[in-house]
C-alpha cells in the first residue's frame, strides 16, 4: 500500500512538473548561466589556488605555497594596508555625510530637496574614468585647481600624486567619498521618507532637539538599511581598482612608494593583466573573498546582537 | 595649513550663531552648507567642460583657467586625429544595449515565473538564487578568466554580455515586482481566452512590467557603460575599445593632446549625464533599487 503510494506521488511530482514546464524554462537562463560562470569558476578558483601555473603548460601541485608566499610579500600587506586605509577613512564622510544630509534634507528646513538630491548624486552616473583624468588635473602640482585655491590661504604647492606617495591615498579617499556620498544620501533619504511623520511630531512635543532626534529616531529606524550600505562599502572597498589606477597613470604600481597599490590591482597584475601567476592570484582572490565574508559576518553580528539586546531592554 | 583651519572653524561659528540668533538663521546656515556641498559636487564637471575648450598648455599654466577658452573645435580635430572616439561610441552602446535587453528579458521572465506559477521545488530555488547574491564573485574572476579565453571569448562582446545576462538580483527584483503588480485574474482570464503561457506573458504582462523594465534597464545600463574592469581584461585591440577603455588608453599615452582627452571625457560623461538630469527621480529609484525595498 504504502508502496503504491510513494509511486503514486513521484508520477504526481513528474506530471506537476510537466504541466509548469513553461516555468522552468523561464527560470532556466539563470541556473544555467549561475552554474556555468558563477559556480564553476568560484571552485576552480580554489582549486587551483593550490597549484603554480601558467596557463598554458602544465599545473603543478604546491600545496599552501602560494598562501605562503602571499603572506610573506611587503607588497600584499602594503596594499592591504592602502585598501583599508582608503577605504575606511573614505567611509567616514560618505556614510555619515550621506546620514547627516538625508536627515536635513528629510526635515524639510530647506525647499530644492529634489535640486540638491540631483546635484550630489551626479557622480554616479558617470565614468570613473572620466572622473579620475579630471580629478587628476585638480589635484595637479604646478597647474591644478586645488592648489591653486589653497595658495589664496598662503599654502605652498602640494605635490599630491607624487612626492613620497603618501598623499596619492588622500586625493583617492576625496574622489571616493566625492562619487559615492550621494548615493548612500539618497538611500537614507528614502529610507527616512519610510518612516512615520507621527514619530518625529511626538518627539518634538518631547522636546526633543534635531541631534537627538537623528541620533535616536531615525538612526535606529535606519538601521536595516545602514547595515546594507555598510556591507555594500566593504565590499566595494576591496573591489577599489579604477580609481587609484588610472590616478597613478595606470602604472600597476600605484605610483611613487605604491602608495596608492590596492588589493585589486595587486591581484590583476600578477594575472591575468601583467603576469600569468594564475595560481598565485587565484590565491589572492581567495583572500579578499575571505575578508569581505568575514567583515560581513561581524557587521551583522555586531548590528544583530545590538538588536537583541535592546529588545531585552525593553521587556 | 594652519590660516586655513582658522578659517574653517570661523566660517563654522558664524553659521552656528546666525542659525542661533536670527529667526530665518536656520535656514540660511543650511542653505550656505547645502550650497556649498553641491559646489563642490559641480565643479569637477564644470572644470571638465572648461578645460575641454582649452590648449595643452592653457591647461598646464597657472592659475588654471576656469572660464570657457576657444580652442573647442581644436581640441575636436585633435581627439578625431588621435582616437576613433565614434566607435569606442558605438562599442560601448552594442555591448551596454544588448546586455541591458538581455537581461530585462531573462530577469522578468524568471521573476514572473517565480511570482506567478506554484511549481514544484519553487522555494528551494528560489532560496538558492537569493543565496547566490552573498557570494563575492571576486572569488572566480581568476579561473573566469581563464574559460573566457578557452571559449575564445576574449576581443569578443559576448564575454560581457553573456555570463551576467541572467542575473539573481533582477529576478528577485523582478518578482517583488510582480507580486505587488501582477493580479492572478489577469493571468486567469487571457488563459481561459485561450492564451499560451507565452504569449500571456509577452502580450499581457510585459505592458505591466514597463516601469520595472525602466528603472532595472537603467540601473544595468548606467552600470555597463562605466563598467572599466571587466572589459579591461577582455577587450585588448584597439578597435573594440569601449569609451572608458578609449579615455584609458589616451591617459597612459604620454604623448596624448590634453584637450582632446579632456573632450572625450566629456563625450564619455555627458550622454548619462543628459538622461539623468532629464528624468533624476528615475535614475535614482533604479540606482538605489536595491537597498530600498529589504
Amino acid at each position: 500500500m504504502a508502496k503504491v503510494k510513494t509511486v503514486r506521488t513521484k508520477n504526481n511530482l513528474w506530471s506537476e512538473m510537466k504541466r509548469y514546464k513553461v516555468a522552468y524554462a523561464y527560470i532556466a537562463p539563470f541556473y544555467i548561466l549561475f552554474v556555468i560562470f558563477g559556480i564553476f569558476p568560484i571552485a576552480a578558483g580554489f582549486y587551483i589556488s593550490f597549484f603554480r601555473w601558467d596557463g598554458l603548460s602544465g599545473m603543478h601541485f604546491i600545496g599552501l605555497e602560494n598562501y605562503l608566499n602571499l603572506f610573506q610579500d611587503i607588497l600584499f600587506w602594503k596594499a592591504l594596508g592602502n585598501t583599508l586605509i582608503i577605504g575606511i577613512t573614505a567611509h567616514i564622510p560618505i556614510l555619515l555625510g550621506g546620514l547627516a544630509l538625508a536627515y536635513v534634507l528629510n526635515s524639510k528646513i530647506v525647499k530644492g530637496e529634489n535640486i540638491f538630491k540631483t546635484i550630489y548624486f551626479m557622480p554616479m552616473v558617470t565614468s570613473s574614468v572620466a572622473i579620475t583624468i579630471i580629478f587628476q588635473n585638480l589635484f595637479g602640482n604646478n597647474y591644478g585647481l586645488i592648489n591653486y585655491l589653497l595658495s589664496f590661504f598662503g599654502e605652498e604647492a602640494v605635490n599630491w600624486l607624487g612626492g613620497n606617495g603618501s598623499l596619492i591615498k588622500v586625493a583617492v579617499i576625496v574622489m571616493f567619498a566625492w562619487k559615492w556620498i550621494g548615493w548612500n544620501m539618497v538611500i537614507y533619504l528614502a529610507g527616512m521618507q519610510g518612516i512615520s511623520n507621527d514619530i518625529y511630531e511626538a518627539a518634538k512635543i518631547d522636546g526633543a532637539g534635531h541631534i537627538r532626534v537623528l541620533f535616536n529616531i531615525s538612526i535606529p529606524l535606519l538601521k536595516p538599511i545602514i547595515v546594507f550600505t555598510v556591507i555594500q562599502s566593504s565590499i566595494g572597498m576591496f573591489n577599489l581598482f579604477t580609481e587609484p589606477f588610472i590616478l597613478t597613470n595606470s602604472s600597476w604600481t600605484g605610483g611613487q612608494n605604491n602608495g596608492g597599490l590596492t588589493l585589486m590591482m595587486y591581484l590583476l597584475n600578477k594575472a591575468p593583466q601583467g603576469g600569468t601567476a594564475y595560481g598565485y592570484a587565484s590565491a589572492v582572490a581567495y583572500v579578499i573573498t575571505m575578508m569581505i565574508i568575514v567583515i560581513s559576518l561581524a557587521v551583522y553580528r555586531i548590528t544583530g546582537e545590538k538588536e537583541t539586546a535592546k529588545r531585552g531592554e525593553n521587556k | 595649513m594652519t590660516t586655513l583651519l582658522i578659517l574653517i572653524l570661523i566660517t563654522a561659528i558664524v553659521l552656528i550663531v546666525i542659525a542661533r540668533i536670527s529667526p530665518g538663521g536656520k535656514k540660511f546656515s543650511m542653505y550656505v552648507i547645502l550650497g556649498f556641498i553641491a559646489f563642490i559636487m559641480l565643479v569637477p564637471f564644470y572644470m571638465m567642460f572648461v578645460m575641454s575648450t582649452h590648449t595643452t598648455n592653457e591647461i598646464y599654466s597657472f592659475p588654471p583657467a576656469v572660464w570657457f577658452g576657444r580652442n573647442l573645435a581644436g581640441n575636436f580635430k585633435n581627439m578625431l586625429a588621435a582616437v576613433n572616439i565614434p566607435r569606442a561610441f558605438l562599442n560601448s552602446c552594442i555591448i551596454t544595449i544588448s546586455y541591458t535587453v538581455l537581461v530585462l528579458l531573462f530577469c522578468s521572465m524568471g521573476g514572473y515565473a517565480f511570482a506567478v506559477y506554484d511549481f514544484p521545488g519553487r522555494k528551494k530555488l528560489f532560496a538558492i538564487l537569493l543565496a547566490t547574491m552573498m557570494i563575492p564573485w571576486t572569488a572566480g574572476i581568476i579561473p573566469w578568466f581563464i574559460m573566457m579565453s578557452r571559449f575564445g571569448w576574449i576581443n569578443d562582446f559576448k564575454a560581457l554580455i553573456i555570463p551576467g545576462c541572467a542575473n539573481a538580483f533582477g529576478i528577485f527584483w523582478m518578482r517583488q515586482y510582480c507580486q505587488n503588480n501582477v493580479p492572478a485574474s489577469l493571468v486567469e482570464a487571457a488563459r481561459i481566452d485561450g492564451c499560451s503561457e507565452w504569449t500571456i506573458f509577452f502580450r499581457v504582462i510585459a505592458p505591466i512590467l514597463l516601469p520595472a523594465y525602466a528603472s532595472l534597464g537603467i540601473m544595468q545600463f548606467v552600470n555597463v557603460w562605466n563598467d572599466f574592469m571587466q572589459p579591461l581584461m577582455i577587450l585588448r585591440k584597439a578597435e573594440l575599445q569601449t569609451l572608458p577603455l578609449l579615455l584609458k588608453t589616451m591617459v597612459s599615452d604620454r604623448g596624448t593632446d590634453y584637450g582632446a582627452m579632456m573632450l572625450a571625457s566629456t563625450c564619455a560623461v555627458l550622454p548619462l549625464l543628459i538622461a539623468f538630469l532629464c528624468a533624476s527621480k528615475f535614475f535614482m529609484s533604479g540606482l538605489t533599487a536595491g537597498a530600498i525595498k529589504e
